[in-house]
C-alpha cells in the first residue's frame, strides 16, 4: 500500500496546537524520562486528532516531528503503523464495528447489516454529508458484552439490529444514548442478574435509585 | 465454588464507586506501608509461595518473575510496566478492572514495583479504552493527592510515580517486547530475546511487564497471606480467576472463580448454561482465540486451569473462554480468527507477515468449500511452516486454531468441498 492510499490528497496548509494543548503537551513530555522525549509521540497525534476533527494532517506529523527531535519518517512510521490514527477525514460519528469472532457468534452480521440498510455505508465508506462513517474492526475487547460499536470515543454494547437502529436514529438527531450495555446492564454482570456477590448487589441497588444507571467510567467523565 | 468471602474483586461489576473512598472500604491502601515493610526480596518470596502464574497468557509464575530483575540498582533504573492493552478475542477482564477496581491496580503497581525496586511504572492501555483510560487516570490523580503515590508514596519512604500511556489499536502491543517499543515511541515491533527485558527492557534499563490482573491480585494476596492463595485452586494452579464467557451462553458474563473450576459448572451457574442446553455445545474456545478450540465431548469433564488444558492439547491463555453452539459455522469462525491475525501481524518476520495472509486466504476458500481437499494438508503444512519460526508468538497464535479445527472439524470441511463440488457440476 502506497503512502497516497492512507493518507487524505486534500491536506491543510498549516497546523498548529491550540494553547490549551500546549499546556497538555508540557504535562506530557514530563511523564518520560529526560532524552527520551520520542515517548510523547503516540499521544501528541492523539492530541492532534482530537483537535483536528479526528483526523492527522501532514502538517501535524511534521510538527510533532519538530518537537519532540524525531525525524519527520519516524513520525509517520508510527502514525501509519497503529490504526486508530485517522491520516484522512473520518464522519462526525465513527462507528467502529468490532467483527472478530465473539462479536460475530453473538449477531454482529446483523448490525452490519442495520448499517448498511439505515446509512447505505460499508465498511470503509462515509456517508456523503459526513455525518458516519464505518469500519470494521478488530476485537474491542468487550467481548461478554458484544456485539459492539465504538462511536468515537464510546462503547455501545449488546446491540442487535433493532437496538442499531434506534442508535443511528439517536446519532442522526444529534442525540447520543447513554454509553455502555443498550441493554443497561451493569458492566459484564450477567444480564439475568447476579451469580456472585449478591449481597452487595443488594447493598448497591438500594444506591442505584438515587443515581441513573451508569459506568464509573461514565461518572468520571462528566 | 468460589464463596464471596474469597473474591478479590468484589466491585468487578461496578455496583459501587470506583474511586478512592469506595476502594478504601472495600479495603485497598489497607496500611500499605505495612506491607512494603517486610522488605524487597520478602515480598517477592511470599508472591512465589503464593502460587500466583501470570494471568496475560503464559501463567509464568509472577514472583518467579520479578526475582529475574537485578538486586541492586546501577545507574539504570529499575522499571514497572503494566500491559493493559488487552485484545486477544473473547478477554475483557483487565477492562473491569480499569475501570470499576483501578485503585488495586495502582496499589498493586506500588507493591510490585517496591518488590523489584522500581520508581516508576507505566501501564500501557490500548487505545480504544477511552473511557476506562479516564477511569483508570482520574484514579492515579486521586493517588496522588491522597499521598498514596508520589515522593514518599503511602508514608512507606519509597518514591513511586505511576504514568499511563494510551496505545492506538495494535494487538501485536499486547507482546511484552512490542509493548515496550511502543512505549518508546516506535512501531510496535517485538524484539529478539535475549536480552530479556528484566536485563535489558524500557530505555535499556531492567524492566518487568505484567498483566493487570497478576498486579492487582498482589496487595490482597500479602495481605490475606500467600497461604490463603494457594488454598484456594488446584496445585500448580493456584488461587482465583477472573474467566470471561462470550459467545452462545444465556448470559454472557465476566465472573472470578476458582482456578480449577470444571468448564461445565463454570458455564452452567455463572453464564446461564449453552444457548440451547448442553447438548447443543459444539466446541469451545479456552483461553482466548490463539488457544485450539476444545469438542464438546472434552468440555464434559475440563477443568479451567494451565496444567489440564494443556495436557488437552490447548491452554488457559487468558481465560477468555468463547462458546459455540450447534448453530455455529466453525470454519467461519476459526476463519475470522485468521483475519484477525493476519490484519494484526506487524510484518517484521516474513514466515508471519506472509504466512498469516496465505492462511487467511486458504481458510476463506475452505468457508465456501472451493478447495481441493489434499489442500487440506498444505494449510495445516502452512501452519506448521508459520509456527515456531517468527520472534514473537503471534505466527503461533495464527497457526493454532487452524491446527485445532483441522484436528476436530476435519470432516466438516471435507463436507462442504464436496458439497461446492456438486454444486458446481450440477451448474455446469
Amino acid at each position: 500500500m502506497s503512502i497516497h492510499d492512507l493518507v487524505a490528497d486534500d491536506q491543510p496548509e498549516n497546523f498548529s496546537f491550540s494553547a490549551e494543548n500546549e499546556d497538555k503537551i508540557v504535562k506530557i513530555i514530563a511523564k518520560y524520562p529526560e532524552g527520551r522525549q520520542a515517548s510523547a509521540v503516540m499521544p501528541l497525534l492523539d492530541l492532534a486528532q482530537r483537535q483536528h476533527d479526528n483526523w492527522i494532517p501532514m502538517k501535524a506529523i511534521e510538527l510533532i516531528a519538530e518537537r519532540l527531535g524525531m525525524a519527520k519518517i519516524r513520525v509517520l512510521e508510527v502514525a501509519s503503523f497503529y490504526t486508530m490514527y485517522n491520516l484522512k477525514p473520518v464522519g462526525k460519528y465513527f462507528l467502529q464495528l468490532c467483527g472478530t469472532t465473539p462479536c460475530m457468534l453473538r449477531g454482529s452480521d446483523d448490525v452490519t447489516r442495520c448499517i448498511k440498510d439505515k446509512l447505505g455505508i460499508s465498511s470503509g465508506e462515509m456517508t456523503s454529508d459526513g455525518k458516519f462513517s464505518l469500519l470494521e474492526v478488530e476485537c474491542l475487547g468487550a467481548c461478554v458484552n458484544a456485539p459492539i460499536i465504538q462511536v468515537n470515543d464510546d462503547f455501545y454494547e449488546d446491540l442487535d439490529y433493532d437496538s442499531t437502529e434506534t442508535l443511528i436514529d439517536a446519532l442522526s438527531k444529534d442525540a447520543p444514548p447513554p454509553i455502555g450495555s443498550v441493554k443497561m446492564r451493569s458492566g459484564s454482570q450477567a444480564e439475568t442478574g447476579p451469580t456472585s456477590l449478591e449481597k452487595m448487589a443488594a447493598k448497591s441497588q438500594k444506591k442505584k435509585s438515587e443515581k441513573t444507571a451508569g459506568t464509573a467510567a461514565e461518572q468520571s467523565r462528566n | 465454588m468460589l464463596q464471596d468471602k474469597d473474591r478479590i474483586f468484589t466491585n468487578i461489576y461496578g455496583w459501587q464507586e470506583a474511586g478512592l473512598s469506595g476502594a478504601k472500604k472495600r479495603g485497598d491502601w489497607d496500611n500499605t506501608k505495612a506491607i512494603l515493610a517486610v522488605g524487597h526480596d520478602e515480598i517477592v518470596d511470599r508472591m512465589k509461595q503464593s502460587g500466583l502464574r501470570g494471568r496475560g497468557g503464559a501463567g509464568f509464575p509472577t514472583g518467579v518473575k520479578w526475582s529475574f530483575m537485578p538486586k541492586e540498582v546501577t545507574n539504570r533504573p529499575h522499571y514497572l510496566v503494566v500491559n493493559a492493552d488487552e485484545s486477544e478475542p473473547g478477554t475483557c477482564k483487565d477492562r473491569d478492572i480499569i475501570r470499576h477496581e483501578p485503585h488495586k491496580l495502582i496499589e498493586g503497581c506500588l507493591v510490585a514495583g517496591f518488590a523489584m525496586r522500581a520508581h516508576v511504572a507505566y501501564i500501557y492501555i490500548r487505545g480504544e479504552f477511552v473511557n476506562e483510560y479516564r477511569a483508570l487516570q482520574s484514579a492515579v490523580d486521586e493517588a496522588y493527592e491522597d499521598g498514596l503515590l508520589g515522593s514518599n508514596a503511602a508514608n512507606s519512604g519509597w518514591a513511586f510515580d505511576v504514568y499511563v500511556h494510551r496505545g492506538a489499536g495494535a494487538y501485536i502491543c499486547g507482546e511484552e517486547t512490542a509493548l515496550l517499543e511502543s512505549l518508546e515511541g516506535k512501531k510496535g515491533q517485538p524484539r529478539l530475546k535475549p536480552p530479556f527485558p528484566a536485563g535489558v527492557g524500557l530505555y535499556g534499563c531492567p524492566t518487568t511487564v505484567n498483566n493487570v490482573e497478576s498486579i492487582a491480585v498482589g496487595p490482597t494476596i500479602l495481605r490475606r497471606g500467600a497461604d490463603w492463595f494457594s488454598s484456594l485452586g488446584k496445585e500448580n494452579n493456584t488461587g482465583t480467576k477472573l474467566f470471561c464467557i462470550s459467545g452462545h451462553v444465556n448470559a454472557p458474563c465476566n465472573v472470578e472463580e476458582e482456578m480449577g473450576i470444571p468448564l461445565k459448572e463454570l458455564l452452567e451457574k455463572h453464564a446461564g448454561g449453552v444457548r440451547g442446553g448442553w447438548d447443543n455445545l459444539l466446541a469451545v474456545i479456552p483461553g482466548g482465540s490463539s488457544t485450539p478450540l476444545l469438542t464438546k465431548d472434552v468440555c464434559e469433564t475440563m477443568t479451567m486451569d494451565f496444567d489440564a488444558l494443556k495436557a488437552a492439547g490447548t491452554g488457559l491463555g487468558t481465560a477468555g473462554i468463547i462458546v459455540m453452539d450447534k448453530s455455529t459455522d466453525i470454519v467461519r469462525a476459526i476463519s475470522r480468527l485468521s483475519y484477525f491475525y493476519k490484519h494484526e501481524s506487524c510484518g517484521q518476520c516474513t514466515p508471519c507477515r506472509e504466512g498469516t495472509g496465505w492462511m487467511w486466504r486458504m481458510m476463506d476458500r475452505m468457508v465456501r468449500g472451493q478447495a481441493e481437499p489434499h489442500e487440506i494438508d498444505t494449510l495445516y503444512e502452512i501452519t506448521k511452516q508459520v509456527e515456531g519460526h517468527t520472534i514473537c508468538a503471534l505466527g503461533d497464535a495464527a497457526a493454532w486454531p487452524i491446527q485445532g479445527l483441522i484436528k476436530n472439524f476435519r470432516p466438516e470441511i471435507e463436507r462442504r468441498i464436496e458439497m461446492n463440488k456438486t454444486v458446481t457440476q450440477a451448474a455446469e
